[in-house]
């Protein structure tokens, strides 16, 4: 591989990203007024709305035995700012009120709790004597902020409830589903949007990497370049690595913006770094996708309605859009690579999980993989069908 | 296949089908080093397909094409490396600057820095362009935009030149600047083959032509022996002479 070439050409279309007034709003200016707009209009600096959420509680634990726990676990909740805690005689009034939108989730404190707390303290070390048992929540699907908090916040509360507050064990005989810690604090409507922003801005790669080649192939210029020295390879790297820088400055300008309206991310420098590093791999899927879409589309105009193909199951179903939709729509979500890419954020920004977590690194697997196997995919089929 | 230094371009028996379509049938030429070959024919003559074969864009379907005694199908790298291709229609960048679209192009065919500063002055300032080289090429008329789009073709000094129809649609000024530069090529030693439909063009530059129809090659010689053999005024005559048609009467 040259490098003189690689670079010329990496450098000629970092220009184009700056001097084509289309693919400059789609890259730049878009996510960089959408950050401010939503900061202004959802953050701190936009009135700092700080979400309270109504939760019904039902404590299944018989009225004969020592309920200490339970008490303790339903004080630790009451003790949070953004919660207000609703005690229900049984699930079925409580779900009923869930329905209506009265409480924004339910919390299931099972019967064995009690016994499960005290026998994780009867033997801490040994997981064979502990009773296991099973915290149940239910969250209001048509709510993007309890289903993005509370349970988060949930786990945190038994955590400090069961094993106190500065504890960071991850074996437990309670389980619920969501294993990342959370410290409580006042969080206003942008920190939920802000994860998703990233991959949002980062999904319109597609359209301006299909309408790049697509012009290209339509100017003759890609049969111009085949005609120099350059190999597919040279010219493949250097679309992948100034899309790279392209994603690069996206991912700096939206945080920058995001900070500007008043956002303050949760996580340290390790946690910022793999957030940027996620980003940018997610970068090259879409630089996969925009090569399938131009081996489909017949011209640039074309190039832009295929795009759409995959950036809107990508936007609705993978950022912070998705948060909003229904629970069957969420699932689906998780067979986009923009969901991870929100998932992992989401993580290390909002609930400030360490970089090292399970989580995250399920996400950070992901999308890597299915960023390399989406660009791979779409060199073979732009080489073999796309190129004329 | 090693190199040889009889001719720079061989095609041998070259066919080239497009499913049911044959753009170029049976044709063998040889055209030496330092020639200045035309290649004329009407539009969809084959005379593009020829060039796309000889710069390896097109795989022929039979018989076998030698540039600089590299085997085309073989060695289409080395071949890369000796060639400068001119395409019929402009091909640049519209958001680079000419000066940019000339030294990108430079930079794919790894010049030293240092060289490609210079090369590309010196083309710009032949081409008379050097007071807008720095402007976008979105900017240009139609005339420049052909002019840089000779100059990329040429700014690695190849030893091997394919222009594509390279005064298309120019006017009368920018047509002769650019028949200057290509005679200048020509007196350095250059290899030239050059595709026209305008006849005058292929006799004010050309030591030979080749003239082409239907994909099959129907004469060649130097304008002057053309013309003699067909007891012809122009080399227009000559190919109505051939084949009963206008030169620009197809499409």
């Amino acid at each position: 591989m040259n490098f003189q070439r690689v670079f010329a050409l990496a450098k000629k279309e970092l220009k184009r990203l700056i001097r084509e007034p289309a693919a400059l709003f789609m890259i730049i200016l878009f996510p960089a007024m959408l950050t401010v707009f939503f900061g202004l209009a959802f953050g701190g600096i936009g009135g700092n709305q700080s979400a309270t959420y109504r939760i019904g509680v039902v404590s299944e634990t018989s009225a004969v035995q020592n309920q200490s726990w339970t008490q303790h676990f339903i004080g630790n909740l009451t003790n949070v700012e953004i919660l207000k805690i609703q005690p229900y005689p049984d699930n079925d009034t409580a779900q009923t009120d869930l329905v209506q939108g009265k409480i924004s989730a339910v919390i299931i404190i099972p019967d064995d709790f009690e016994q499960s707390c005290n026998s994780y303290w009867s033997a801490p070390a040994d997981p064979n004597q502990w009773v296991n048992t099973t915290l149940q929540v239910y969250l209001d699907s048509g709510s993007m902020f309890a289903t993005q908090a509370i349970q988060p916040i949930v786990q945190q509360t038994l955590t400090a409830t069961v094993y106190g507050q500065q504890t960071h064990s991850i074996a437990t005989p309670i389980q619920i589903s969501s294993p990342s810690l959370i410290r409580a604090s006042i969080t206003t409507t942008f920190d939920f949007f802000a994860p998703g922003l990233f991959a949002f801005a980062s999904v319109f790669l597609t359209m301006i990497v299909a309408q790049s080649f697509t012009l290209d192939r339509e100017n003759g210029l890609l049969r111009r370049i085949s005609a120099t020295p350059t190999t597919p390879t040279e010219f493949m790297s250097s679309q992948t690595i100034s899309n790279m820088v392209g994603a690069l400055v996206q991912v700096i300008l939206v945080f920058g913006m995001a900070y500007l309206v008043g956002y303050r991310p949760k996580g340290d420098i390790a946690s910022f770094a793999l957030a940027f590093a996620i980003v940018l791999i997610f970068s090259l899927c879409n630089v996969g996708f925009g090569l399938i879409t131009a081996t489909l589309a017949k011209s640039s105009g074309a190039a832009t309605g295929i795009a759409f193909i995959f950036i809107m199951p990508q936007m609705f179903l993978g950022t912070f859009v998705g948060a909003a939709l229904s629970a069957t729509a969420q699932e689906i979500g998780k067979f986009v690579p923009s969901y991870y890419v929100t998932d992992a954020l989401t993580s290390l920004f909002l609930r400030g999980a360490p970089a090292s977590s399970p989580t995250i690194l399920l996400d950070l697997t992901v999308v890597s993989g299915t960023s390399v196997a989406v660009l791979l995919v779409g060199i073979l089929l732009f080489r073999k069908y796309g190129k004329t | 296949m090693g190199k040889t230094k009889e001719s720079e371009i061989v095609i041998e028996n070259l066919t080239k089908k497009f499913e049911d379509v044959t753009a170029v049938d049976d044709l063998s030429l040889e055209i030496e080093k330092g020639e200045l070959f035309g290649l004329l024919g009407p539009n969809g003559a084959g005379k593009t397909t020829v060039i796309k074969v000889l710069c390896g864009l097109l795989e022929p379907t039979s018989g076998s094409v030698h540039v600089g005694g590299y085997d085309v199908r073989k060695e289409t790298a080395k071949v890369k490396e000796l060639i400068g291709v001119c395409p019929q229609d402009t091909a640049a960048y519209p958001f680079l600057s000419g000066r940019e679209n000339v030294e990108l192009f430079g930079n794919l065919h790894t010049m030293p820095k240092e060289k490609l500063r210079k090369n590309t002055e010196e083309l710009l300032g032949k081409m008379g362009l050097s007071e807008d080289a720095n402007r976008r090429l979105g900017k240009y008329s139609g005339g420049m935009k052909r002019r840089i789009n000779l100059i990329m073709a040429l700014v690695h000094d190849p030893e091997t030149a394919f222009l594509d129809e390279p005064t298309v649609a120019m006017d009368p000024q920018s047509r002769h600047a650019v028949w200057d530069f290509i005679r200048e090529l020509g007196k350095r030693g250059k290899t030239i083959i050059l595709t026209t439909h305008y006849m005058e063009e292929a006799e004010e530059l050309c030591d030979r032509v080749g003239i082409i129809d239907h994909g099959k090659l129907i004469a060649l010689g130097s304008p002057k022996q053309l013309r003699d053999k067909f007891r012809a005024k122009d080399l227009e005559k000559v190919f109505i002479g051939l084949t009963g048609r206008k030169i620009r009467e197809e499409t």
